[in-house]
């Protein structure tokens, strides 16, 4: 069996036939070709696959593409406008906020959800934000000053 | 491709969920925001051949009070409870539970009907309910019936709900004073042991309490030595740890998060938190 779906990736629109048991992710990665969005747990436990969904994060190794249909997505691909860097990822650079880079584009996605909610967060805020994504090399101090960078309430 | 194959059909209505759900052949299985499903479906430990996805059913999302009875629907996302501003207000303990359960991410797709429908045993809600002495309504082929938390949780997985019924809603009256506090799994997120209490007070004696545990035991249960020696305290400091110290769950079990005896001890640690924080509310 097949479903039909449209789903609007990065601004664009894009008609599908894809198996339910297709994850987010996958469809993302390889029939989108969009893989700056990755796989590290594949259990919901990392956030390397964070996407935002309709306006919120989500874990797209735990979201069915047959559940987004209609909706609109944001990998970290539609975040740079023309060339230029979003914000969180100029700050990421800036606060070295990464090591490998793999958790990069979920901590980054999870970073506009964060900012989204609390344009001017508090520590804790940030550290709360970022709970379901995580990161094995550079340790998080980094990334915690690189939002707090982009949220403009650097040091 | 992770989980096994399956269909997949969207239902536009209660009714229509259900007569799905009726005419399917094999294991169909009611999916929300599907983070419970999905992971035992990419664990292979569900296989259903049929999801019926009820997302998008209308009116199942929201809370509401009237007159003092908070009502949430069922398909409410955790994120939802968390910065609701009716919770905020009427029942904080529930956006403060909810806004405990894994992490961001999770919360903005898991829904308060699946966590409820799903009941694993180290789950936050399921105490909230209990304690609050919430209603669970639920759907059915022949109508709709309302069942108490406290009688709806009835074993490891186990809850009052039949294969074509769902959970609409979960209502309850506005706690006087109610908190939950949880020792949380710093991996999983889950709860190794979580307190939801609520108690009544009137003139500094405490007239009425529920206390309920999750994560102890195979399903929420109330820890009723602690409720009877809460029931006319002052809820001064002794008195919250005399009513703490009488916790004791039933059936407390043992995993790589926690011994039995850890489990106990947690509990009573917890059930005075979370007494602590009620009577502060």
């Amino acid at each position: 069996m097949t479903v039909p779906i449209s789903v609007t990736v990065n601004g664009r629109a894009h008609e599908l036939e894809v198996e339910p048991r297709m994850l987010l992710v996958h469809l993302l990665r390889e029939e989108l070709n969009l893989t700056g969005t990755h796989v590290g747990c594949d259990t919901s436990q990392c956030g390397a696959c964070t996407v935002i969904v309709d306006g919120s994060s989500a874990k797209s190794c735990t979201v069915l593409a047959v559940q987004a249909d209609g909706g609109s997505i944001t990998t970290i691909e539609g975040l740079s406008a023309e060339g230029e860097m979003h914000p969180l990822q100029q700050a990421f650079w800036d606060e070295h906020g990464l090591q490998c880079g793999y958790c990069t584009p979920g901590m980054i996605m999870s970073g506009v959800d964060l900012l989204e909610r609390h344009p001017d967060p508090s520590d804790d805020d940030i550290r709360r934000g970022l709970d379901g994504n995580l990161c094995r090399c550079t340790g998080y101090e980094h990334i915690i000053n690189a939002v707090k960078s982009a949220a403009g309430g650097a040091e | 491709m992770i989980p096994s194959a399956f269909d997949y059909q969207r239902a536009g209505s209660i009714a229509e969920a259900i007569a799905l759900k009726q005419g399917a052949e094999g294991d169909a299985r009611f999916i929300a925001g599907g983070h419970s499903l999905i992971p035992l479906m990419k664990l292979r430990l569900a296989e259903p051949s049929l999801l019926i996805d009820i997302s998008g059913i209308p009116g199942l999302s929201g809370v509401s009070e009237d007159g003092g009875r908070v009502s949430i629907g069922a398909l409410t996302t955790h994120a939802e409870l968390e910065s609701d501003s009716v919770l905020l207000a009427s029942a904080p303990v529930v956006a403060e539970a909810a806004g405990e359960i894994g992490d961001q991410q999770v919360r903005n797709r898991g829904t308060i009907g699946g966590s409820l429908a799903h009941a694993d045993p180290a789950s936050d809600l399921p105490a909230v309910v209990v304690a609050l002495d919430a209603s669970i309504h639920i759907a059915g082929a022949g109508g709709e019936r309302t069942v108490a938390a406290g009688d709806f949780f009835s074993g490891l997985f186990e809850v009052d709900l039949a294969e074509d019924e769902l959970i609409t809603s979960v209502s309850f009256d506005a706690p006087s004073q109610a908190a939950y506090a949880k020792l949380r799994h710093p991996a999983s997120h889950f709860a190794i042991v979580g307190v939801a209490a609520s108690l009544t007070v009137e003139g500094g004696v405490c007239t009425g309490a529920r206390v309920a545990v999750t994560g102890a035991s195979t399903h929420a249960q109330r820890l009723g030595a602690v409720e009877e020696a809460l029931t006319g305290s002052s809820l001064d400091d002794d008195a919250i740890a005399a009513a703490s110290a009488a916790a004791d769950v039933d059936d407390v079990n043992a995993d790589l998060a926690g011994s039995e005896e850890y489990r106990q001890a947690m509990t009573r640690v917890f059930t005075g938190r979370a007494i602590a924080a009620a009577a502060a509310r």
